[in-house]
Parts: C-alpha cells; sequence; structure tokens
C-alpha cells in the first residue's frame, strides 16, 4: 500500500526525514512512533502530496507520490493533527463540501454521510455550525470527512491528540472496525506508546531516521526481559554491587536504579536475600515501548516533546551539519 | 471535475458569506454611510465641472461600487492566507482536484460576491437621486464581474505567497488603501501633480471606477474601451500569474 525508498526531505539544510525506507502492506495498521520533531508528520505531508521529497520515491496505492499525486489523493483519506474542518460550515456542509469536491454523486453522498455521522454520534448534530463543536466531536467529524471518500489508505496524523480518554478509546475502537469490516489500510503517527500498541507494525522514529521497526511485541522483546526499578538507601553503592556481582548494565535517574532481567521471577528472590545494600522499594514490570525507545534512542520520549525543534537542531549541529 | 471544485469553492464562500449577518449587514451599512456622510457633507463645496455629476453623491456613487468591489475582491482572496492558519486549505489541497480549479474558483468567487455586494449597492441608488435602467444594471454587473475578477487574482497571487497574517497589514496600507484613495472614486485625477496622476494611470480600479461611472452618469474620463482593455489584459495577467503561484505550492 505505501512503499518509500530512502525518502528524504531537507528543510534549510535540517533533514526532517532522513533516508527513509519502509512499506506497509493493505490491511495493515501501521505506526510511526517517535517525539514531536521527529519528522512524522513531515513523513505524512509527503505521503499525502503536500510536500515533494528532496530525495528518494515513495509510492502510496502503487502510484508515485511526485508524478502522479492526483490519484495519490484520490486513494487516501487523512486526519490531520490539527483540525481542518471549516468551522463556520454545520457539520453536514463540511462532508457536502468534501463529497462533492471528491466528485461522489449525490445518492451515494446522502447515504453515505447518514452512516458516518451515525457512527461518530454525531448524526443529530448534523445542522449546527462546527465552531459549537468540542475538540473530540471535531475529530470524530474529520474521521467521518476522511472516510467519506472510501479511501483504500487512512492517514492519521496524532489522531487522539488532546483529547480525553474516552474519546480516544472510542476512536481506536472505530479504526479497528474499518480496518476489520473494511479492509482499509491504516498509516498513523503518535507519541502515546500506550498507543502505539493497537498498531500491526510499529517503526521507530527519531531525528528523521527508522531506529527500528517491528511488531510491539517484537520491539518489546529488544528490552532484554523484564523491567527492575529499584530503591536504596544508598543508590551509588548498589550500582557498584550490582555492577561487580551480577556484571549487569544498569541505568539512574530520579526514580531510582533501572535495570534488565530475564529471568526476573527467579532472580527477585535471591536478589533480595542476598544483597548487602538496604533496599527501600522494589518494582517489576514488563518492557514497554517507552523502554524500546529509551534503550534504542537513549532518551524519553516524554522529555523531548517540549523542544523538540531545538533539540533537533542541537543534534544537527553535534554531527557537525 | 475542474467545474465542480470551482462550483464547490464558490458554494462554501458564499454560505460563509450568508451565514455572517453582521457581514451582511455590514456590507449594506458600510457603503450607505459612505454615501450619505461623504457624499452630503462634500455636496456644499462641491462645484460640478461641465458635464459631470449634479451632486458629489451621484460622482461618488460609482466610486463606491469601486470601493465596494476593491474590498470584497482582497478579502475574498486574502481568506486564502485564514484557510492556511485554520487548516481548511490541507482539505482542498488534499483533494484530488488541480491547483489550477482552485484558483479559478477562489477568483470566480470573488466575482460573485463582488456582485452580490456590487447588486446592494445598486439598491441604493435611491439614496443619492440616480436613475437606473435595466441595460445600465446588466452593464454595471459585467464591469463589476470584470473588475473582480482583476483584482481577485491580484489579491489570491498575494495571499499564496503568505503564510500568516502578518503581512497582512501591509497589504492593507500600502496597497489596497492607496488603490482605494487613488483611484479616482472620491476626486478626478485630472488637474493634480504627475506623480498622482502616473498613479492613478496604473491602478487597475480607476479604470473600472471610469467604466462605472461612464455607464451610470454617461461620463468617461478614457473610453468604456480602453477601460474594459486595461481591466481585461490586467485580469489576464494577474490569474496567469496566481494559478501559476498556486501550482508551486505542493
Amino acid at each position: 500500500m505505501i512503499r518509500t525508498e530512502n525518502l528524504c526531505k531537507y528543510f534549510n539544510g535540517i533533514k526532517a526525514v532522513d533516508d527513509v525506507t519502509f512499506s506497509v502492506q493493505k490491511g495493515e495498521i501501521f505506526g510511526f512512533l517517535g517525539p514531536n520533531g521527529a519528522g512524522k508528520t513531515t513523513t505524512i505531508n509527503v505521503l499525502c502530496t503536500l510536500l515533494r521529497p528532496t530525495s528518494g520515491r515513495a509510492y502510496v496505492n502503487d502510484y508515485d507520490v511526485t508524478d502522479d499525486p492526483n490519484n495519490v489523493r484520490k486513494s487516501i483519506g487523512l486526519i490531520f493533527q490539527e483540525p481542518s474542518l471549516d468551522d463556520r460550515l454545520t457539520a453536514e456542509e463540511n462532508l457536502d463540501f468534501h463529497g462533492i469536491i471528491y466528485d461522489i454523486p449525490k445518492d451515494i453522498r446522502e447515504e453515505r454521510k447518514k452512516e458516518l455521522l451515525e457512527m461518530v454520534d454525531l448524526w443529530d448534530r448534523r445542522k449546527d455550525v462546527v465552531k459549537t463543536f468540542s475538540g473530540g466531536m471535531k475529530r470524530r467529524l474529520e474521521i467521518a470527512r476522511g472516510l467519506l471518500h472510501r479511501p483504500a489508505l487512512l492517514f492519521l496524523d496524532e489522531p487522539t491528540l488532546g483529547l480525553d480518554p474516552q474519546t480516544r478509546s472510542h476512536i481506536w475502537n472505530y479504526i479497528h472496525h474499518l480496518r476489520d469490516e473494511q479492509g482499509i489500510t491504516i498509516f498513523m503517527t503518535t507519541h502515546y506508546m500506550d498507543e502505539a500498541e493497537n498498531c500491526d507494525r510499529i517503526a521507530i522514529i527519531d531525528y528523521g531516521k527508522i531506529v527500528a521497526l517491528d511488531t510491539p511485541e517484537a520491539l518489546k522483546k529488544l528490552v532484554g526481559g523484564d523491567v527492575i526499578t529499584l530503591k536504596t538507601i544508598d543508590d551509588e553503592k548498589a550500582v557498584r554491587e550490582i555492577g561487580e556481582r551480577y556484571h549487569l548494565h544498569v541505568r539512574r535517574d530520579a526514580k531510582g536504579i533501572h535495570l534488565e532481567i530475564k529471568n526476573s521471577e527467579e532472580f527477585i528472590p535471591e536478589f533480595i536475600s542476598s544483597f548487602s545494600t538496604k533496599i527501600n522499594s522494589i518494582n517489576l514490570r514488563r518492557p514497554t515501548l517507552d523502554d524500546v525507545f529509551l534503550k534504542l534512542t537513549g532518551h524519553e520520549i516524554r522529555a523531548e516533546e517540549a523542544s523538540a525543534r531545538e533539540k533537533m537542531k542541537q543534534h544537527m549541529r553535534m554531527r557537525g551539519r | 471535475m475542474f467545474w465542480k471544485a470551482v462550483y464547490v469553492i464558490c458554494l462554501r464562500d458564499i454560505r460563509r458569506f450568508f451565514r455572517e449577518k453582521s457581514q451582511v449587514i455590514g456590507s449594506v451599512a458600510r457603503p450607505a454611510l459612505w454615501l450619505v456622510i461623504m457624499g452630503t457633507g462634500f455636496n456644499t463645496i462641491f462645484r460640478a465641472q461641465a458635464g459631470t455629476a449634479d451632486t458629489y453623491s451621484q460622482f461618488l456613487f460609482p466610486g463606491i461600487i469601486g470601493m465596494t468591489v476593491l474590498f470584497t475582491s482582497v478579502f475574498s482572496a486574502v481568506s486564502v492566507i485564514w484557510d492556511r492558519q485554520f487548516g481548511f486549505l490541507r482539505e482542498i489541497l488534499v483533494a484530488p482536484v488541480s491547483r489550477t480549479s482552485i484558483a479559478v474558483g477562489k477568483t470566480l468567487s470573488g466575482c460573485l460576491q463582488s456582485m452580490i455586494q456590487g447588486g446592494i449597492i445598486l439598491g441604493l441608488s435611491f439614496l443619492v437621486d440616480v436613475h437606473l435602467t435595466v441595460v445600465m444594471i446588466i452593464q454595471v454587473f459585467a464591469l463589476i464581474f470584470l473588475a473582480s475578477f482583476a483584482l481577485s487574482s491580484l489579491g489570491l497571487l498575494i495571499a499564496s505567497r503568505m503564510e500568516s497574517f502578518e503581512g497582512f497589514n501591509l497589504i492593507m496600507n500600502f496597497l489596497v488603501m492607496p488603490m482605494f484613495l487613488l483611484s479616482g472614486a472620491f476626486f478626478p485625477a485630472q488637474g493634480l501633480p504627475m506623480w498622482i496622476r502616473s498613479i492613478v494611470s496604473i491602478n487597475p480600479l480607476s479604470y473600472a471606477v471610469d467604466a462605472l461611472r461612464g455607464v451610470i452618469l454617461g461620463v468617461y474620463e478614457h473610453t468604456l474601451a480602453t477601460d474594459i482593455l486595461f481591466m481585461a489584459g490586467f485580469a489576464i495577467i494577474m490569474t496567469a500569474a496566481a494559478v501559476t503561484a498556486f501550482n508551486k505550492e505542493a
């Protein structure tokens, strides 16, 4: 459904998308996971023909995004990160605009409009001006609009950004429903780790490069087993002791000492009974995508949010660009 | 597909226009105020030149139509910047229609809005004691269409180059206001210093006002043919430039 070959997009010498190659199969839910500024939205903008690639190739539904943008546009539906509705028009008028510009015959348009507005629970509000809608309602309306022309492929750029948990899980239900019922392919971006677990496959992207691409389960296996977080009365001494006794690589931060262990069930009892430094608390959990991201990039995803662009620039300077 | 895109872009703008009641009321109230206050105020010191209008209000009337066409056209085109800011432009740009159809749609939408607003002002002709025939009304609408086509495509050309609102004041102060003041809408250009006359002579709005004044009051500075030719030429060049600029938006 999507195929890219060495795709690059530079903005004034900054590599927003840097030599990205991947492919997405039909019917797949494919996620792009990374901090803000990592190049997720830029990649979507290239794939949906809003930006021209600097170099490399990208094919959507087997059409080249540079040479055949109109056929690409016919194949895709988009739900943008920021609302792209006309908020002075009613919900229905927004859908009508979309239906006419995508050349959907009137009778089919009316039928789908009803079906989709009912699906997103907005049929009763169809005559209301979008300005009066909440963020969640707007997002739902955008999803309905993006599906009106029955695209083979749906792009969702941070589809649940800034929405309450209830709406988020609602939207995820729609997305799974669409894939299961209509075989639609979904390409989405997110920086919520827990959301990325809904995807069939995930590409982790950082500073414009794909650092890993696999199923969520396989990615979690990249972390060496379960994650133990430890708090002791003397962390410094504890780190030294772990190093000497178990030859394990540990990581320290404000939350305590973190270590990755394969056979944690057997490790913990032995560890507690024989460890000489007094332990204040110990916590064991399965690895999450957060751990994967940290492992692969050396930094946490959430810390990046505030000034991802700045860090990106710094990173570029460090590389001597 | 081409004309469907043009149609739906116009439809949206017209719906938006009528949705804002304050905008509709303003579109009647503003020209009415100009005509009544400016017209009445200057009537007393206005001495009609041989063969021109009886009163200043009458002289001003075609100018007010020209003013409205200018503002409506430019604002309509510049709404592209709003759409860019509020995201709706992306909805248009990812649709499977050509950039040319989008640009033409926006230009024609400006023409439509100008004709609606111009029609409203024609309805105010009784305020200034101007009598219109059916033929005159048809001619006026044709001229409004042509003038608006030229001015909307100029606006679109500018809007396609602007990313945000910041440049908007610049356009208002250094383009729209001078075009408005130096168009012969308020005072005839003859007998003014050379530098003013030269600006007036390259201002497309001057030709629109001259043609409107000719049709409504029967007095021309140029001829109707010159006015139409200048506006048509300007419209063709600007539309070509605007379409090219729009096509560059990937």
